[in-house]
């Protein structure tokens, strides 16, 4: 099976995330990045099937904050090639303008299945997985958890996540796009040794791509920090007082039922 | 139809129908009062005639009644709401940010070429567009984002609004899909249930955690009384795992398990660090601890300074009579 | 069932020796002196004689697999005490760790984030570097970033990633730049491009990070100007003496406490009242046994006024490991998941049977695990923990009360 896996570099919340001078933005230039969480759960995915089913597993990524590393982890962990997708400097592309760099990169790629984190948290006006999928005139589905061959050539089991630890079992024909939430096992640790050999005897490719920039439907007026206080509100009385008053807060919150 | 209309798709869980539909009822009542339209929900199921009484609020109940909609295929799905949505026209559709959600509304954006906007707590008519709220960046950032075009697919996010109660007109018509709904390459299988027995307690919306101030295995049973009756779970900090008093998969923290439910109680838990790691995304935190310098207190909404044994029974009882 | 040595094996365990100081383990004679002296030996599949002899005998793939591997807490018990003095702990242990992670074996979790923890952030707690100088907020004496404002100094303090982030390290960690400030020392940190000495990590086998790590500070202290490095903890002092010379970089340095016992009577002069408490030191298990330095913190203890000193029964080298070395901070969990517990838990009830009212120690891992310990075993109420630091900072009216 030929595996597509896109990995995204999103800020880093650790850090305090910064508004830049127009207010509308957040300010790229003091964040720092990682990569995105389901994404690194698509590249396990991505790693598993292969070592069921054989095949390659190819990454692709925009060239953004800390990409190196992550692709030479990527490298270190078992990915057959890894792709670095120039963009100009400052530009952060929607998930629709993202969607058409990755389907002009990988055009020429053999890919019977593409795995991409279901979710980014920078994301707002639109989803970069089922926008991949249209791109590509794939098929989807989203909110995977675990991905096995299936019983037909051609085919994988998908699991899709609901509320209550339920999960649908899906069969899907491929060639198809998933949106990952979580891999059949957490994401492997590599030992740095080993993402040092990456970085010495792996390659990027770096397709030059043509991106038209689509304009976003959506205009971003400005962004603001959530409204948050710092300490809790103590509540005082007696005993019963106190319960009386958490069960009322309860009941406002709609956690009465 | 109408320009002004909003349309709501209804969340169906399996042949279940979903509270978040509620707050979806709410929020499209806010937007097309504005322009004088009209909530249309629509209702994609097997047999959608069970959940009529419930959708009330609304004023049009479109219901798609299909053999394929019984459990869930993205195609058929998206097929069906395209079909209804392309017709009306509506200024908005809301979506629940829930699992259907996360595929429908971007397919469903993608085919109508329509805005989508994810993350959202909020939408106001604004003229002829929309002014939503989003809160992105795992809740460390909000967006206001103005949106010109319509329709515009909005997820709106759980808990964001209070459900609609308010009675609309409750017109119910019947649809049928204009040619048979596809399968799609995507096909369920069968569900696949929860063992009993098991708790996952990353799954609940109301977690009961007990720390060492519940002093011994007895008290954790008074604790159990009060998750019951919130219709949650117990979990528990490390030293109450180690005292053997909750197994290991009810551990919260750093060499446990990380929830993010709608209600977290700490009792007796003092919110070390390695605690807090676990926990500190949950919606509301009410912590209660006889030490008024425990950390939890920076990390709850509410706090109270009292012993959680004298607590626990007061507050089951206060629940209970809540509850009605 | 006998088990007979491959010349595979033979070659591979003389390899995995190299990376210690000692003998070769290869010298093992089977004596058991390591798997009795061990504290979560009985809890091992393999300690560490049975390391030896299974690789020897061709079985490495079980000893990679095996749970065992990561239930050291590098106490040096067993290297201490080894006839043949085979480097057990900081040799055999690490190396084995590195191989079990170069085939594919995956570590325990809390201990895999900690390693993406130290390799993202440069420290352990995965907290942002921008807030390393946080600690010292609002402090009353001034802190010199080195890293802004380089100058030459007697003292280049490197605070450690515990004392840095952990609140309940915060007290000692001011405390100490009060107490150096008053000796007339000038000294400097390196504030947010600080990061980890890399000891913990070497010890759970992460060779590779280790290696990175002592690039990035060598770089970072090649442009400073300094008499010594010092430092709160033990691991660090270790790392840096014993491992950072062979990269080639050598410094001088210090843990604080045998920096403060050469200053034992400018600090006499500047004690201003005593400290009533009957105290029990916690020898670490670094700076104690493995380098045998046991006197100074009893020096300074003793320097106190109003200060009992008494023993613990297992004392000096024969101290029991508090549980956080080696990669022990983030594998409580594993250990207790197979068949182990807790050591501080036992630690502080030895502490308590002295009928003292304080633990000493000096070791910034040690504060939150013997408070932790205190909590669960019902002493909390009994038994004080704080570092040597605090006890002489109240002595010196240099403690957080006195902060206007």
């Amino acid at each position: 099976m030929n595996i597509m896996v896109v990995v995204r570099q999103v800020p880093d919340l650790i850090e305090s995330l910064e508004i830049d001078a127009s207010g509308s933005s957040l300010d790229w230039d003091a964040a720092s990045f990682i990569i995105n969480e389901c994404d690194d759960h698509a590249l396990e995915q991505a790693l598993l099937l292969k070592e069921a089913a054989g095949g390659t597993v190819t990454v692709v990524a925009l060239d953004q904050g800390d990409v190196d590393n992550t692709l030479y982890t990527a490298a270190a962990k078992g990915a057959d090639r890894i792709v670095k997708i120039p963009v100009d400097d400052g530009w952060h592309p929607s998930p629709r303008a993202a969607a058409a760099l990755y389907a002009e990169a990988a055009k020429d790629l053999a890919k019977d299945l593409v795995l991409v984190g279901v979710q980014a948290h920078d994301e707002l006006d639109g989803v970069l997985a089922p926008a991949l999928a249209a791109a590509l005139a794939l098929p989807y589905v989203g909110v995977i958890r675990g991905v096995q061959a299936g019983s037909e050539p051609g085919s994988v089991v998908a699991c899709k996540e609901f509320p209550g630890a339920v999960m649908a079992r899906l069969d899907v024909r491929l060639p198809a796009v998933l949106g990952i939430l979580g891999a059949d096992q957490p994401p492997r640790y590599v030992p740095v040794s080993r993402i040092r050999a990456a970085m010495k005897e792996s390659r990027f490719e770096e397709p030059a791509v043509a991106a038209a920039p689509a304009a976003s439907l959506v205009s971003v007026h400005k962004l603001y920090p959530p409204v948050s206080g710092t300490r809790a509100e103590m509540l005082v009385g007696s005993e019963s007082d106190i319960a009386g008053r958490i069960a009322a807060i309860l009941a406002e919150k709609g956690l009465l039922k | 139809m109408s320009a002004h209309d909003v349309l709501v798709v209804a969340e169906v869980q399996r042949q279940a129908l979903a509270d978040i539909t509620l707050e979806l009822l709410a929020a499209a009542r806010g937007v097309a009062e504005a322009g004088g339209g009209q909530v249309i929900c629509l209702v994609l199921s097997a047999d959608g005639t069970p959940f009529v009484p419930a959708l009330a609020p609304a004023d049009r109940i479109v219901l798609v009644n299909d053999p394929q909609l019984a459990d869930y295929a993205p195609d058929p799905f998206v097929a069906a709401a395209f079909e209804v949505v392309a017709a009306e026209q509506p200024r908005a559709v809301l979506v629940a940010g829930t699992s259907v959600g996360w595929d429908l509304a971007p397919l469903l954006a993608s085919r109508l070429q329509a805005p989508l906007v994810t993350g959202c707590k909020s939408v106001t008519a604004d003229g002829p567009g929309l002014v939503v709220d989003v809160s992105f960046c795992g809740g460390k950032m909000m967006a206001e984002v103005a949106v010109g075009q319509s329709p515009a697919v909005l997820m709106i996010m759980p808990g964001s609004y209070r459900a609609a109660t308010a009675a609309g007109a409750a017109r119910v018509e019947t649809r049928e899909p204009a040619s048979p709904l596809p399968a799609g390459a995507v096909r369920f299988r069968e569900w696949v249930l929860p063992e009993a027995g098991d708790v996952d307690i990353t799954q609940q919306d109301v977690l009961v955690a007990v720390g060492r101030g519940i002093q011994q295995k007895d008290n954790v049973e008074l604790a159990e009384q009060l998750a019951q009756a919130l219709g949650g779970a117990v979990c528990a900090s490390r030293p109450a795992v180690d005292q053997g008093w909750l197994p290991a998969t009810r551990q919260v923290g750093k060499s446990g398990m990380t929830v993010r439910p709608k209600l977290y109680l700490a009792l007796g838990v003092s919110g070390a660090p390695e605690h807090l790691e676990g926990m500190d995304g949950s919606e509301l935190i009410i912590a209660v601890n006889t030490d008024p310098k425990a950390p939890i207190f920076d990390a709850a909404h509410y706090g109270a300074e009292v012993d959680a044994l004298d607590l626990l029974p007061a507050l089951v009882e206060a629940v209970g009579a809540k509850k009605g | 069932m006998s088990v007979v040595p491959t010349d595979a094996g033979v070659e591979l365990l003389e390899q995995l020796g190299k990376t210690g100081s000692g003998t070769s383990p290869l010298g093992c004679m089977q004596c058991g002196m390591c798997a009795a002296s061990c504290p979560l030996g009985a809890a091992m599949e393999f300690p560490p004689r049975k390391l030896i002899l299974q690789t020897m005998a061709g079985n490495l793939d079980k000893v990679l697999a095996s749970p065992s591997l990561w239930m050291c807490v590098g106490c040096y018990t067993c290297s201490h005490r080894c006839p043949r003095d085979i480097e057990l702990t900081d040799g055999l242990w690490p190396a084995l760790r590195d191989r079990s992670m170069q085939a594919g074996f995956q570590p325990p979790g809390e201990l895999q984030e900690t390693f993406q923890n130290l390799f993202k952030y440069g420290n352990t707690l995965g907290k942002s570097p921008r807030q390393r100088l946080d600690w010292a907020k609002g402090l009353d004496v001034p802190v010199l970033d080195l890293s802004k404002e380089s100058r030459p100094v007697d003292v280049l303090w490197l605070v450690g990633c515990y004392p840095s982030y952990y609140p309940r390290n915060h007290a000692v960690t001011r405390a100490w730049a009060r107490i150096m400030t008053r000796l007339g020392v000038s000294w400097g940190v390196l504030g947010a491009k600080e990061k980890s000495a890399g000891e913990c990590e070497r010890m759970f086998g992460e060779e590779g990070l280790f290696e990175t790590l002592v690039e990035e500070n060598r770089k970072l202290l090649g442009a400073q100007q300094f008499e010594t490095l010092v430092t709160l903890d033990p691991h660090a002092y270790r790392a840096l003496h014993a491992y950072y010379p062979r990269f080639g970089a050598w410094y001088p340095v210090q843990h604080y406490t045998t920096f403060l016992a050469e200053r034992l009577d400018a600090l006499r002069g500047m004690i201003v009242k005593p400290v009533e408490a009957t105290v029990t030191y916690h020898d670490n298990c670094c700076v104690g046994r493995r380098c045998g330095c046991y006197d100074p913190p009893r020096a300074l203890l003793q320097l106190i006024p109003g200060v009992k000193l008494v023993e613990m029964d297992r004392h000096h080298d024969n101290a029991l490991c508090c549980g956080g070395g080696g990669g022990g901070m983030w594998l409580d969990a594993h250990i207790v998941a197979h068949g182990g517990h807790r050591l501080s838990d036992e630690r502080i009830r030895q502490a308590a049977a002295t009928g003292a009212d304080t633990l000493a120690v000096s070791c910034p891992y040690e504060l939150s695990r013997f408070e932790d310990a205190a909590k669960v075993a019902g002493l909390d109420g009994q038994v004080k923990v704080r570092d040597i630091i605090e006890l002489l900072a109240e002595s010196m009216d240099l403690g957080e009360r006195s902060v206007a």
